[in-house]
C-alpha cells in the first residue's frame, strides 16, 4: 500500500464535526428522558434514532446486541413497558414514556431463573445473541409460566442464533419453568 | 535460576505489593517460570498464580462460542490440580514466539486445532506449576516433597494445608522441571468430566461479556464504509452532500486502495445513515459482472478439462479405460452456492492510537496476519500494533482471512481520519451478507465402474472451484497446482476406493472466497456421501454395511470410522431397509457418523432428529464437544435447506436474514449425540459435525421420496422446510 494520505489535519472528533456540520444541524439534536432498568438517564439523540444505538454509543449498555437492524433475528431484544421489544426499530422517541429493561436490568425472580437455567444447562456458544434469547424467554414465562414445547419454539421463534443452541435454549427454558414453580 | 519475566501490559495487575508466579514458555521455546515481582522481558506465560490463589490461565486461541476459555483451562487446572471455580480465562496478546499454534507456527485459531495443538502443551505448563508449588511448600514446612497432596487448589503434607497462593513467593524463585510428567488417562478428574460449566456462561448471560463491538473509548468516532456493488470495482468519485443532511456526520474519505468511502459519525447510526447517503461513480473494468447461471455454467465447464491431477498415483487420464470396462457406471453432478458465513456479531474492529503506535479491538482470530497487515498499512512497525483480542461473536472463518480484510479497513479508516482518535468500523448486517469472503462455490461430477459383482473398480472424480489458499500467505498449502483445501474430503479418502483418478481446476472471479466452517468439506463431504449412497442404492447394499466393509480396520483413522458409526447405528437403533438417511465423514482428523430422521410430506420437509457419533479422541470436555456437534448440525441445515448467496450482473440479490434465513427454533431437530470413549490424542470438534449432516438429510430425502438431491440448497429441487 502506498503513502497514506492526510485529507485533513484534525486535533480531534469535536474539530471534525465542526469543520464539517452545518451549523442548523445541531439544532435537530433533542435531548430526552428515558426510564432504563429503574433510573432516568438523560441522552441527546437525532429523532429517528434507534433505541438500540442510543443503548449500545450513549449509554455504554452494550449487552444489547446489533444482529440485522430490521427486526429480524431478535439480538436486540429489551423489555419495554414488560413486553420483549426488538429496540433496532424502536425509535428513542417513542420510548420516552415507557420502563425500558435491557439485560443489565433484568435482575427479577423470572430473570433470576432464566439466568440460572442458562448456566446449568451451557446453553451459550459465541454469546452475542443470548442477550435477545434471555430477554425474549423473560417474557415467555413472565406471560406463560409453564409453557409447551410448541409454546417455546412459538415464542422463540423470532430469535436467531447462529451458534444454533437452540436445543439448549428449550432445554432451559424448561428448567426456569421448573424452577419458578419450585 | 535466573528469569527473565515479561509484566506485558496485557495481564490483570497482582494485588500491590505481591508477588504471582507465571509460568510458560521462555523465547527458547522451554518452560520457565518466573515471579511478577521481577522485572524483565522474555517470558509470557500460560498459567499465573496470585498470592490469593487464583488462577489465571492464559488463552492462545480466541473464543467464538467453540469453547476455548473452558478447554485450554480444563487443561491447565487438571494437571494443576486447582480448585476449577477459582481458575480464570484471560486471552493472550500477539506474540507469536510463544502462543503460535504449534501446528501452524503462526498465532491463529483454525482448523479445529486448538485442543489438538495444546493439549500437551498446556497441561505441561499446568504439571510444572503443581511441581513449583509442591517445591516450594516443601521447603517452606521442611517436609519431603512426596509426602505433599493437592486437591481442589489446596497443598497438604501431615497436619499442615494451604493454597496455592500461600507458596508462590518462593515457587517464583525455583526452577522447573524441563518435562514435568503429566497424568495418565485413569487420573484425570477433570478432563472428561461432565459436571465442568462453561467459563463463559455468566458473562454471557448478564451483558457483560467484552465483545468487540462493545468496545467505547474517550473521543472515538465511528465508521461505516460503501463498498462497490460489483466486486472488484473501485471509486472514481463521490458526492456527499446528502451526507450532510444526515445528524452526526463528520467526513466521508476515499479510502486509499479506493476499495470504497468511508463515512465518519458521531455514533454507528450516524455513520450508516451517512454512508447509506453517499453517491458514488465506481469504475467496474475489473469488476466481476457475470450473473449466478453464468458462473455456474463456467464451474460445470470446467469438469470437461480438469488442470491438475489431484491424485498422483492415479492420473484421471487411466481411469478411463477402466470405466469403459466396468459392467456399469453411475454418473452424477452437483453444485454449490456461495455462501456467506454470517456471524451474527457483524464485522467490527476498532483502531485506538496508542503512543507512536495503536492498539486493535478486535475478535482476533488471527493475530499473525492481522498485525503485519495493520502495521503495512499504517506504514508502522509490526511491534507497535498492540492486539486486545476481546470476545468473538461468532466467526466460521470469517475472521481468519489472508486480507485480514476488515481489519485493514478499520486500519485505512484510521490513516484518513488523522490517527488522532479511535475509530470504529462497523459492519452492518447488509454489509456482510453482500461483502465477500463466501464459502467457494463449486461443482463436482463423478463417474464410477461397478463391476457384475457389485464392487466399485473404477473412480473418475472432478471438481472445479476457486483456490482459496492460491495467492496470498497460504499459498506454501499448494502442492503441484493442487490446494488441498479445495480436494479435501474427496482426496485421502478413509474408504478403500480402487482406480480413483481426482481432476481439479480452479475457478477465477474477482468473489472474494474464504474458509467457512469445514472448509472443503462443506462440499466433497455432501457429494462423497450421497454417491456412496448411490452406489449402496444401485447394488442393493446396506448404506452402513457397505461403508463398513469398505473401511480396511488396519488403518488408524478407519479403525476409528468404524467405531463411530457402529456407535450411531447402535444408538439410532438403525435396521435394514432403514428409511432413515445415513453419512459418515472424517474431518480435521475427527470421524463423525451422522443418522438423520426426516418426515416428508409432498415436497415440505421437517428433520424431526438427528442421531451422531463423533471419535474425536480423549474428550476434555464432553459437553463441548456435544454443544460443537449440535451447532455444526444446525449450521449445515441452515445452508443446504436454502442458504445461497446469488449475484445478477456481478451484483450480490441477498441482503440481510429476510433472504438469507438462518434456521430457526421449531425448525431444529431433536438430536442426539454420543461419543466414542478414547485415549487417543484428542482431535477438532467445531467443524466436523458439520460434513456429514447435509448428505445424512438429503439420503433421507432420497429414502423416502427417491429423488437425489444433486444442487445446493435444497429449495432448487423443490423442497421447502419447516
Amino acid at each position: 500500500m502506498g503513502q497514506i494520505p492526510v485529507y485533513r489535519l484534525v486535533t480531534c472528533a469535536c474539530v471534525m464535526i465542526a469543520h464539517n456540520k452545518p451549523k442548523e444541524r445541531d439544532e435537530a439534536v433533542m435531548q430526552y428522558q428515558l426510564k432504563i432498568n429503574g433510573e432516568t438517564r438523560t441522552v441527546d439523540a437525532e429523532p429517528g434514532t434507534p433505541l438500540l444505538w442510543v443503548l449500545r454509543d450513549e449509554l455504554q449498555l452494550t449487552g444489547t446486541k446489533f444482529g440485522c437492524g430490521v427486526a429480524y433475528c431478535g439480538a436486540c431484544t429489551v423489555h419495554v413497558d414488560g413486553y420483549p421489544t426488538r429496540s433496532c426499530q424502536t425509535f428513542v422517541e417513542d420510548a420516552v414514556d415507557s420502563e425500558i429493561t435491557t439485560i443489565e436490568g433484568a435482575t427479577d425472580k423470572v430473570a433470576q431463573a432464566v439466568q440460572e437455567a442458562w448456566r446449568e444447562k451451557d446453553v451459550v456458544q459465541c454469546g452475542w445473541c443470548q442477550s435477545g434469547q434471555i430477554m425474549s424467554a423473560i417474557g415467555l414465562l413472565t406471560e406463560n409460566p409453564k409453557p409447551t414445547d410448541d409454546d417455546i419454539k412459538d415464542y422463540m421463534n423470532g430469535n436467531a442464533c447462529r451458534c444454533v443452541t437452540y436445543v439448549r435454549i428449550n432445554e432451559a427454558i424448561k428448567l426456569a419453568s421448573q424452577k419458578l414453580e419450585a | 535460576m535466573n528469569i527473565n519475566v515479561s509484566r506485558r501490559g496485557f495481564l490483570k495487575a497482582s494485588a500491590a505489593g505481591t508477588t504471582a508466579l507465571l509460568v510458560g514458555i521462555n523465547a527458547k521455546g522451554v518452560l520457565a517460570a518466573g515471579s511478577t515481582a521481577t522485572a524483565a522481558t522474555d517470558l509470557n506465560p500460560f498459567v499465573k498464580i496470585d498470592a490469593d490463589g487464583t488462577v489465571t490461565v492464559i488463552i492462545k486461541h480466541f473464543e467464538m462460542g467453540q469453547g476455548t476459555t473452558t478447554g485450554l483451562t480444563t487443561l491447565v487446572a487438571e494437571e494443576l490440580d486447582a480448585n476449577w471455580d477459582t481458575v480464570v480465562p484471560e486471552f493472550a496478546p500477539a506474540d507469536v514466539e510463544r502462543y503460535k499454534n504449534l501446528f501452524f507456527g503462526a498465532q491463529g485459531t483454525g482448523g479445529s486445532t486448538s485442543i489438538a495443538n495444546s493439549f500437551m502443551q498446556y497441561r505441561e505448563a499446568g504439571a510444572a506449576a503443581r511441581d513449583l508449588l509442591v517445591r516450594a511448600a516443601a521447603q517452606s514446612w521442611g517436609v519431603d516433597a512426596s509426602t505433599i497432596t493437592v486437591e481442589n487448589g489446596m497443598l497438604s503434607s501431615g497436619g499442615k494445608s494451604g493454597h496455592f497462593g500461600e507458596f508462590v513467593a518462593i515457587a517464583a524463585t525455583l526452577s522447573p522441571v524441563e518435562k514435568p510428567a503429566v497424568k495418565t488417562p485413569d487420573q484425570f478428574k477433570l478432563i472428561g468430566s461432565d459436571k465442568l460449566h462453561r467459563k463463559d456462561n455468566t458473562g454471557k448471560t448478564n451483558g457483560t461479556a467484552m465483545f468487540a463491538m462493545d468496545v467505547n473509548l474517550p473521543g472515538m468516532i465511528y465508521a461505516a464504509i460503501i463498498r462497490s456493488p460489483k466486486f472488484g470495482g473501485t471509486v472514481v468519485s463521490f458526492d456527499d452532500s446528502a451526507a450532510k443532511d444526515v445528524g452526526g456526520f463528520i467526513a466521508a474519505q476515499v479510502l486509499p486502495n479506493k476499495a470504497g468511502v468511508v463515512a465518519f459519525g458521531k455514533n454507528t447510526w450516524a455513520a450508516f445513515q451517512a454512508r447509506d447517503a453517499l453517491s458514488v461513480e465506481w469504475d467496474f473494468s475489473a469488476a466481476e459482472t457475470r450473473s449466478t447461471d453464468a458462473m455456474i455454467a463456467d464451474h460445470v465447464a470446467l469438469l470437461d478439462a480438469p488442470q491438475f491431477d489431484a491424485n498422483h498415483e492415479v492420473p484421471l487420464a487411466s481411469v478411463t479405460p477402466i470405466l469403459e470396462g466396468a459392467a456399469k457406471t453411475i454418473d452424477a453432478q452437483f453444485t454449490f452456492p456461495f455462501l456467506a458465513h454470517a456471524p451474527l456479531e457483524p464485522e467490527n474492529c476498532t483502531i485506538e492510537p496508542v503512543g507512536d503506535g495503536v492498539r486493535v479491538h478486535d475478535g482476533c482470530q488471527f493475530p499473525t496476519l492481522t498485525r503485519p497487515m495493520v502495521a503495512a498499512t499504517l506504514g508502522i512497525d509490526p511491534s507497535k500494533v498492540e492486539i486486545r483480542t476481546l470476545y468473538a461473536g461468532g466467526s466460521f472463518g470469517r475472521r481468519a482471512n489472508a486480507a485480514s480484510d476488515y481489519n485493514v479497513e478499520a486500519a485505512m479508516a484510521f490513516a484518513v481520519s488523522g490517527r488522532k482518535v479511535p475509530v470504529k468500523l462497523v459492519w452492518s448486517r447488509e454489509d456482510d451478507i453482500k461483502g465477500g469472503y463466501y464459502r467457494p462455490m463449486s461443482a463436482h461430477r463423478a463417474k464410477i465402474g461397478i463391476d457384475a459383482d457389485g464392487k466399485i473398480v473404477g473412480w473418475d472424480h472432478r471438481l472445479a472451484t476457486k483456490s482459496i489458499a492460491k495467492g496470498g500467505p497460504f499459498e506454501m498449502m499448494v502442492q503441484n497446482g493442487v490446494d488441498p483445501t479445495s480436494v479435501e474430503g474427496v482426496a485421502e479418502s478413509l474408504y478403500t476406493l480402487p482406480n480413483m483418478g481426482i481432476g481439479l481446476s480452479d475457478f477465477t472471479t474477482a468473489v472474494p472466497i474464504n474458509w467457512w466452517r469445514s472448509v472443503g468439506h462443506t462440499h466433497t463431504g455432501f457429494v462423497m456421501e450421497s454417491l456412496m449412497d448411490m452406489v449402496a442404492t444401485e447394488t442393493g447394499q446396506d448404506p452402513i454395511d457397505m461403508r463398513l466393509a469398505m473401511l480396511d480396520p488396519s488403518g488408524a483413522n478407519q479403525a476409528r470410522m468404524i467405531e463411530a458409526i457402529k456407535l450411531v447405528r447402535e444408538i439410532s437403533g438403525w435396521q435394514k431397509g432403514d428409511k432413515r438417511g445415513f453419512a459418515a465423514h472424517f474431518s480435521f482428523n475427527t470421524c463423525v457418523a451422522v443418522v438423520a430422521d426426516v418426515t416428508v410430506e409432498d415436497t415440505t420437509v421437517h428433520v424431526n432428529k438427528l442421531f451422531m457419533a463423533v471419535e474425536c479422541g480423549v474428550a476434555i470436555n464432553p459437553d463441548v464437544i456435544r454443544a460443537q456437534m449440535e451447532g455444526g448440525a444446525g449450521y449445515a441445515l441452515s445452508a443446504i435447506f436454502r442458504n445461497e448467496v446469488t449475484l445478477t450482473d456481478g451484483e450480490v440479490d441477498q441482503y440481510n436474514f429476510p433472504d438469507y434465513e438462518l434456521l430457526r427454533n421449531p425448525e431444529m431437530p431433536e438430536i442426539e449425540v454420543a461419543i466414542v470413549s478414547s485415549n487417543n490424542a484428542p482431535t477438532g470438534v467445531g467443524e466436523p459435525g458439520v460434513p456429514p449432516t447435509g448428505p445424512a438429510v438429503a439420503n433421507a430425502i432420497f429414502a423416502q421420496t427417491g429423488k437425489r438431491i444433486l444442487d445446493l440448497p435444497m429449495t432448487k429441487a423443490g423442497f421447502d422446510f419447516v
